[in-house]
């Protein structure tokens, strides 16, 4: 991926170059504020509809796709501390969230929004590292950033950055995936191994070293979805697993569908790695957040193929059927233990907390 | 009360007086205070408990539990149940 | 993990369950002392595979649950001041308060800071040397050594301005207690496999001597308490009286000496109050003479204080005793949730409320799979 600005001499930005931190000013409407836009901002995102720079971004929907009914919409704000971490930052995070929460609609992402609140005191150069990656994300999931806002806040009253995206995308007619609509019977499907981005967030705050990193998940889920949709549009729900982890978007889907759900633990894929910094913290790797990891709900007899091609994609590589919808103890999700018992997986409650017990 | 994790001494140390290591725990390792165990060395195995080495593994005993597993199993195989 | 995975396996699991079967002849109610053995049972779902003459207690090892009442509000209390920085053990931090909680706190400002290891709030005392650091020092006697070690080195490398909350309590006491109550019907003891591998186990042979029970030092994995388990239920049926170790590749019966030399030398042993049973005499520790302008109780005495109001619905008392199990509580999965708890024994996975409304909610028995 080519750098999309020069971060090394801020070659055209004179005036940027000036401004080694975001000052109040940058978010105040006026000159600096224009400058900003102008020298980091549209040569990040430059795209014909943000090059516009109207109030609203116009776009243009004919001839987008089958069928073009109906609009997803959906925004997201990201708060991460710290704001770079291993596989990742906060800018990335911001476009494959709200990527992501379309793809699960099984909508086809196309316009996003970004409304930056910066810090006073925010480093110019970490503004553009993320920039910069925020706009990779774009391109590499294919949407465009049209339109966005930035305000400036005093020294203290931030933490540094956060952002909030909204996104547009269109369902194609013959697509009907939501949370409502799990059958008995249904296969329950993960694309991969859990805890991780929670955990490469949690080893930096917590100073733990890894022999192999534990590396956030981070990733826009729209073109595995896409792989799963041309094997059969016959797919009742996907969820993301991110914060309250794989649990809290199996109960939503439970509670939702009004179906339990059981599944296997052992099946459940985690990285050795994750497993163990669980272990020593006290934490569940299941109730751990993800920022790259679906669940996948089909029909039983559309499992098998739905895998294998989930195992093609370089996001489906440890795809595998954790569990099953069954009709016993709706809204509840219990799971086999492993040494075959059976419990219960409750909702996360609150903040996950370290154990000394 | 507990959650003692076991782990593999990977490095001694001092710090401020205090015996201080590094414990891998299966691929994560995190710093821990030995001074409750002077006599351990590189490469033993310790339960950890906020942050403290608490005991060895006794390995001879580990060897004894495999011991009485293997006893158990063959003596399962072998008797039918007196209940049945 | 080696020394981790072994001791969840499943066959090795059956193998003891199946030995337990063939040696059970009737009825007996076994206490797990420690809330980490409650927590490991029910996320294991280990107490549906056992057969059904074996009935589990769930016993009062919960330091977080047994914190009285009084100090939380007092850490509450001195969290809620600006020139304190408040470190604790995370579990703690949602053990509600007569008024709010530690989380509470925080978010209306006040420093409260979740630490793994009492050593990380001496340092956060040496890089605060503006500010005062209090640690709340709660636990059994698994956690006495860490917490006596940060101490004795606040006083070594001279950091006046860090101070500790002491809560210990100690299990000999409370098994005594749990003992003489007529309320308590318990046939033999899962002793806490951590706090014997620091205290040793030959404080329990006058106590099985003395009420006839049998007592068995178990760990916390399901094929540790399946084993001692077993061990139990052997003792029971052949009507042996006697303290065994079923944890034997941690725990000797003189236990860690180097550990329990420090503990002597920072504390001492006193009365404690355990929430929701009550005074148990001589069944804490605190700081002794020498560590006083450590002690934060004692350097902060004149503080403004919360008047102290426990729950008159709640039985967190009669459940730590084994009296009572959660969900025969009125107010067990309705009005106390681990989200909305209302006592201490909801809040922390291992109270038994928690863990059995995490765990156990449904009665699931061993027909259903």
């Amino acid at each position: 991926m080519a750098n999309k600005l020069n971060l090394e001499n801020w070659v055209c930005p004179l005036p940027l170059k000036n401004y080694p931190t975001v000052v109040m000013g940058h978010g105040s409407g006026g000159k600096m504020m224009n400058d900003l836009i102008q020298h980091l901002f549209l040569p990040a995102y430059n795209n014909k509809s943000l090059n516009q720079m109207g109030d609203s971004a116009v776009l243009n929907l004919s001839g987008l796709g089958e069928g073009a009914g109906r609009l997803a919409f959906s925004t997201d704000s990201f708060v991460v501390s710290p704001l770079f971490f291993p596989g990742g930052n906060i800018g990335e995070l911001a476009v494959h969230g709200t990527v992501n929460d379309l793809a699960m609609v099984g909508a086809k992402p196309l316009f996003l929004s970004v409304g930056y609140i910066l810090e006073e005191g925010l480093p110019m150069e970490t503004l553009g590292k993320i920039t910069e990656s925020l706009a990779n994300a774009c391109e590499l999931a294919g949407v465009q950033m049209v339109t966005g806002d930035t305000k400036v806040v005093h020294k203290g009253q931030g933490d540094g950055i956060y952002i909030n995206t909204s996104g547009i995308g269109l369902i194609p007619g013959n697509i009907d995936i939501g949370p409502t609509l799990a059958k008995v019977g249904d296969a329950v499907i993960v694309n991969g191994t859990m805890g991780d981005h929670g955990m490469a967030v949690l080893s930096v705050r917590e100073g733990f070293e890894f022999e192999s990193v534990i590396e956030s998940d981070t990733a826009a889920l729209n073109g595995l979805v896409d792989t799963i949709l041309e094997v059969t549009k016959d797919v009742h729900c996907l969820r993301d697993a991110t914060r309250g982890g794989m649990v809290a978007a199996l109960n939503e889907i439970a509670n939702s569908s009004n179906i339990g759900i059981e599944f296997d633990e052992d099946l459940v894929p985690v990285n050795p790695a994750v497993h163990s910094a669980c272990e020593f913290l006290g934490l569940d790797p299941f109730y751990v957040a993800n920022e790259g990891k679906m669940i996948v709900i089909v029909p039983e007899e559309q499992a098998g193929s739905v895998i294998e091609v989930m195992r093609q994609h370089p996001l489906g590589k440890n795809a595998v059927q954790i569990g099953r919808i069954v009709e016993d103890h709706p809204k509840m999700v219990l799971a086999k233990t492993g040494i075959g018992g059976m419990r219960i997986v409750d909702w996360p409650t609150g903040e996950l907390l370290p154990r000394i017990c | 009360m507990c959650l003692g994790v076991p782990g593999k001494v990977i490095e001694l140390y001092e710090v401020n007086g205090m015996k201080m290591g590094k414990v891998d725990f299966g691929g994560a390792i995190k710093e821990a205070c030995f001074e409750y165990l002077p006599e351990i060395e590189v490469g033993s195995y310790a339960i950890i408990h906020v942050g403290f080495g608490l005991s060895e593994v006794d390995e001879e005993e580990v060897e004894k539990t495999y011991e009485l597993f293997r006893e158990i199993e063959s003596f399962s195989e072998k008797l039918p149940d007196p209940k049945k | 993990m080696k020394y981790l995975d072994e001791y969840r396996d499943k066959e090795k699991t059956e193998l003891l369950i199946e030995q337990i079967e063939k040696k059970v002849t009737r009825p007996w109610s076994l206490m797990e002392i420690c809330g980490g053995q409650t927590h490991s049972i029910m996320k294991s779902g280990l107490d549906q595979l056992l057969p059904p003459e074996i009935n589990l207690i769930h016993g009062p090892g919960c330091p977080v649950c047994v914190t009285p009442l009084e100090l939380i509000d007092k850490a509450i209390s001195l969290a809620s001041m600006p020139e304190i920085i408040f470190c604790s053990y995370g579990d703690m931090l949602r053990v509600p308060g007569s008024v709010g909680n530690l989380f509470s706190v925080r978010a209306a400002g006040g420093d409260v800071r979740i630490i793994y290891s009492p050593l990380d709030a001496l340092r956060i005392a040496k890089n605060n040397p503006e500010k005062e650091v209090i640690f709340f020092g709660i636990g059994f006697e698994t956690t006495a050594p860490a917490n006596a070690m940060a101490v004795f080195q606040a006083k070594t490398q001279g950091v006046e301005n860090f101070s500790i909350l002491v809560s210990h309590v100690t299990v000999p006491p409370a098994i005594r207690a749990i003992l003489e109550s007529p309320e308590v019907n318990v046939d033999g003891f899962l002793a806490a496999g951590h706090v014997c591998a620091v205290m040793g186990y030959w404080e329990y042979e006058p106590i099985a001597k003395k009420y006839q029970t049998p007592i068995v030092v178990t760990g916390f994995e399901p094929v540790d308490l399946a084993r001692g388990i077993l061990n139990c239920i052997q003792l029971l049926e052949e009507g042996k009286i006697g303290v065994e170790n079923a944890y034997p590749r941690y725990v000797q019966q003189q236990g860690n000496l180097e550990a329990q030399k420090l503990i002597k030398s920072v504390f001492e042993i006193c009365d404690r109050k355990w929430r929701g049973i009550g005074n148990i005499p001589m069944s804490g520790y605190r700081l002794n003479e020498d560590y006083e302008k450590f002690d934060a109780e004692r350097k902060f005495s004149g503080i403004q204080e919360i008047q102290t109001n426990e729950s008159s619905v709640c039985i967190s008392g009669e459940i730590l005793q084994g009296i009572k199990k959660p969900d025969e509580c009125s107010e067990f999965g309705s009005r106390c949730t681990p989200e909305f708890p209302i006592g201490a024994t909801m809040v922390s996975d291992e109270g038994a409320c928690a863990a059995y409304f995490r765990y156990g909610r449904m009665k699931l028995s061993r027909t259903n799979f």
